[in-house]
């Protein structure tokens, strides 16, 4: 057994290699992903590595195979993911972008702590990369752990503009390990981004092939009789909402993908029984939420975002667009593992193998069926009449899960069975305030649903890790309460699919949010819509106020179930203009997007 | 044909006010940068029907039911037409309603539509010509009724309204059963276009459509329509009957 500096040293060495044969012929690699060495290469991240001080990505437009077929893919370096980027935790990095497409791109370091200037978001760190130009990116890695990168241009991250980036930790981290795998999880259509987007804005449901139909109503029936099952469907119906709209973008024209790999490409990382595994997982989809699992392992959680927390041991997580996870696994036995990544909507899986030699493969678990939306995704909904519910037979929706209806208007239920809610999280809603009429920093906001995975899962079947689960892996260093909060709400309407925070699209907002420098404040997320959104802050972190006390983890993306209510504290220490958006591509583009202006 | 002119026109000049980007908001970012996020637009074709029709009088037809839009998320402009074509009879096609809208959201479910409409021959002067003023609310009902309803007032003066409501029942994931209405009245007797006082006719029918993708699916269907008062009596005078059924086989598509 290696120690996890040792194995990186001689994994660097082998880096540098490659790190120079890209350099040297970055077109030459154009044809085709390079597949090379499963157990060689930087711990197996197929697309290549480059690494170092100075470090060169070309972007391009052109065909690779992807799933059997030909695509047209941005690439970078000539393949697509683009390549693993490697840095080192206090060296300075020096990224050169060079754009070889016919319109502007950037790149945008997820997850990194950098100068405005830096992060790679045109029209507000800087102009954008115009055709036949390069921008340098320059700035002091002052991190560690699992992040990626990818465009901030229009559309280009749905073609593959992405890639994962590791940073080395200067210092021991807390947990060690053999052997490292990255699990980049894209989402890749072989429509045009501009017709997706144009499909969802003109034809609402136009992916879901999983929609209700007169049979599900007739089983419905069947199992619940006439009156319940009507009394559900018609607050649906009511609202002009599908209780299936799960996902805006499915399986029905994406292919998920694993390291660029097609489930029925068999992308397999090598282990040797015995050995401790550290797998990166990244989620660099588009729009697409996945489920994770590896039959048979047990996943130790030692990272959210790049931060380390206090390890939770979990049979599946669900990693939100924008997320990352890193997680620990110790195969025994010499065998071959699947590595299930199944779409939140149940309309795809991404799939490797995790195996001792190439060539093997293990089940693929069955897809399971996609969930009805309950009751808990209208907790938020504006446009429902809570007065209206208090006539409901609440009785007769035991389909449903009322440990996740903290955040309803209570008063105006009266109808209610109370008595049903036991998983209700009564700790996260004691009274106790500051001075200032705020709750303790730390504190689960009333209406936030930490404890549950969301939508899809059933926590009985297995343990799947939750919000509530992230405990920090020691206090960030910042401890002052909040000095004010900041409430927003996430608003949209699915029918036109507009997306906006306080019902504005950013074409709609007169100006930033300000964040006055050096200041501790709250962020408050409270989601009023039907859809999870990742929420993402750059240049910030943002500490997850999951009722871990001082040991609040921190992230660059926040998952908000629908109706939930979700806070966060952040530390206004970086000057400058930032974006801040749903990290849901086509929401963003949609118009869910705000800068942030800390002076 | 004139009003297909004049809405031709006033088509161009909304769509110019439409386009004109609406610029982000003022934070700080230096000239030229653009900006992060750009507002778009969109545009769409539906046929909603394109199908042949056959009468229990055994007449046929062509008939056509279509909208398109362009424009952003709170506004938009609109052409929707409706029409047919007698199998037969010597005589053009016609316009029973060619209408350009300005649209307005004014709610999470609903268009306020206003402009100008035409009925009348497609390239000839085989049947009578007139224009409108139009006002529609276009938009889904609670439980997901499609529903147009429009009020006319003719270059003469005369009002009429009329209402659409649909509503798709989904059998599986590609095969709906669209039940489907449609009624007219009148405020004035127009006899020129066989239009009587008061209710004017019903309509119901039913489709069948498979989505052999989204954009097109073939349906086959039914209908049956009655004219009321002065209208079914205006009817009977040229030999028809003021009440019928019909097959209908057609295409639903989009572009």
């Amino acid at each position: 057994m290696t120690s996890s500096s040792a194995d990186a040293t001689l994994s660097r060495r082998q880096l540098l290699k490659v790190a120079t044969a890209l350099g040297l012929s970055t077109a030459a690699l154009g044809l085709r992903p390079a597949w090379a060495n499963p157990d060689g290469i930087s711990n197996v991240y197929p697309h290549g590595a480059v690494q170092g001080r100075d470090i060169s990505l070309a972007v391009r437009r052109e065909s690779l195979p992807i799933a059997g077929r030909q695509g047209r893919p941005i690439t970078l370096n000539g393949t697509s993911p683009g390549p693993l980027i490697r840095l080192r935790e206090g060296d300075d990095a020096s990224l050169k972008v060079v754009n070889l497409l016919d319109e502007d791109t950037s790149v945008h370091w997820h997850g990194l702590i950098l100068p405005p200037e830096m992060d790679g978001v045109p029209g507000i760190s800087f102009a954008g990369i115009a055709p036949g130009q390069a921008f340098t990116a320059r700035f002091p890695v002052n991190q560690n752990g699992t992040y990626w990168y990818h465009s901030h241009s229009g559309l280009q991250e749905q073609l593959g503009h992405a890639g994962p980036m590791i940073i080395d930790a200067a210092e021991p981290e807390p947990f060690s390990y053999d052997r490292e795998h990255v699990l980049l999880l894209t989402d890749w259509t072989f429509e045009e981004p501009t017709d997706v987007f144009r499909h969802l804005k003109v034809a609402e449901g136009y992916y879901n092939y999983q929609e209700r139909t007169i049979a599900d109503f007739f089983n419905d029936v069947a199992k619940n009789g006439l009156a319940d099952t009507l009394a559900q469907r018609s607050m649906w119906e009511q609202m002009r909402m599908s209780s299936r709209d799960i996902a805006d973008v499915t399986g029905s024209t994406y292919t998920y993908l694993m390291n660029g790999h097609a489930p029925r490409d068999n992308w397999t990382a090598l282990f040797n029984p015995g050995e401790k595994l550290r797998l990166r997982i990244i989620n660099g989809s588009a729009m697409s939420y996945f489920d994770v699992r590896i039959p048979g392992l047990k996943m130790t959680v030692v990272a959210a975002d790049g931060q380390p927390v206090q390890p939770v041991p979990v049979d599946e997580l669900r990693i939100a667009v924008a997320e990352t996870y890193d997680v620990l696994v110790e195969p025994e036995v010499s065998r071959a593992y699947t590595i299930f990544a199944e779409a939140m909507d149940r309309s795809g899986y991404a799939r490797a193998t995790l195996a001792p030699r190439l060539g093997m493969v293990a089940p693929i678990p069955e897809r399971r069926r996609i969930a009805d939306r309950g009751m808990e995704a209208m907790a938020g909904h504006g446009g429902m009449e809570h007065s209206s519910m208090s006539g409901m037979d609440h009785s007769s929706m035991q389909g449903m899960d009322h440990s996740s209806m903290q955040g309803m208007d209570h008063s105006s239920m009266q109808g209610m069975d109370h008595s049903s809610m036991q998983g209700m999280d009564h700790s996260s809603m004691q009274n106790t305030t500051t001075a200032g009429g705020l709750l303790p920093a730390g504190t689960a906001q009333p209406g936030s649903r930490y404890d549950q995975p969301g939508i899809g899962i059933d926590p009985q079947e297995r343990h799947v890790l939750t919000y509530r689960d992230l405990k920090a892996y020691s206090p960030w260093p910042d401890r002052r309460p909040p000095g004010r909060e900041l409430e927003l709400q996430l608003t949209g309407n699915m029918e036109r699919y507009m997306w906006s925070f306080d019902g504005k699209k950013f074409s709609e907002v007169d100006g930033p949010i300000l964040f006055k420098h050096g200041e501790r404040l709250r962020l408050i997320f409270f989601n009023t819509t039907m859809m999870e959104h990742p929420i993402h802050l750059h240049g910030m972190w943002m500490e997850l106020e999951n009722g871990a006390g001082e040991l609040i983890p921190r992230k660059h993306t926040l998952n908000v179930k629908p109706g939930e209510r979700v806070s966060a504290l952040v530390s206004a220490d970086a000057p400058g203009s930032w974006a801040f958006h749903c990290h849901l591509l086509y929401h963003m583009d949609a118009g869910m997007f705000r800068v942030v202006r800390v002076a | 044909m004139r009003f297909i002119a004049k809405e031709l026109a006033g088509a161009s000049v909304l769509a110019m006010i439409l386009t004109v980007p609406a610029q982000a908001d003022d934070y700080d970012a230096p000239p030229g940068w653009g900006a992060p996020m750009t507002e778009h637009y969109f545009g769409t074709f539906l046929v909603d029907r394109l199908e042949y029709d056959w009468t229990d009088e055994n007449e046929e037809a062509v008939v056509w039911d279509f909208q398109g839009w362009y424009g952003g998320d709170i506004q938009r402009v609109y052409i929707k037409g409706e029409g047919a074509n007698v199998q037969g009879d010597d005589e053009d096609a016609e316009f029973e309603s060619l209408d350009l809208l300005y649209s307005h959201l004014i709610a999470d479910f609903w268009e306020l539509q206003g402009g100008v409409g035409y009925q009348g021959g497609i390239a000839s002067n085989d049947h009578p010509e007139r224009g409108f003023a139009v006002l529609s609310l276009f938009g889904q009902l609670p439980y997901r009724f499609e529903v147009d309803a429009s009020l006319r007032v003719s270059d003469e003066g005369d009002v009429s309204a009329d209402l659409e409501a649909e509503y798709d029942l989904r059998l599986t994931q590609r095969i709906y059963l669209q039940p489907r209405t449609e009624i007219t009245a009148a405020a004035q007797e127009v006899p020129e276009f066989g239009v009587g006082e008061g209710l004017n006719s019903a309509r119901l029918g039913l489709r069948l459509r498979y989505e052999i993708s989204r954009k097109f699916a073939p349906y086959i269907g039914g209908y049956w329509q009655k004219q009321y008062g002065d209208t079914a009596d205006m009817s009977r005078e040229l030999g028809n009957e003021p009440e019928g059924t019909g097959v209908v086989a057609g295409v639903r598509m989009w572009f």
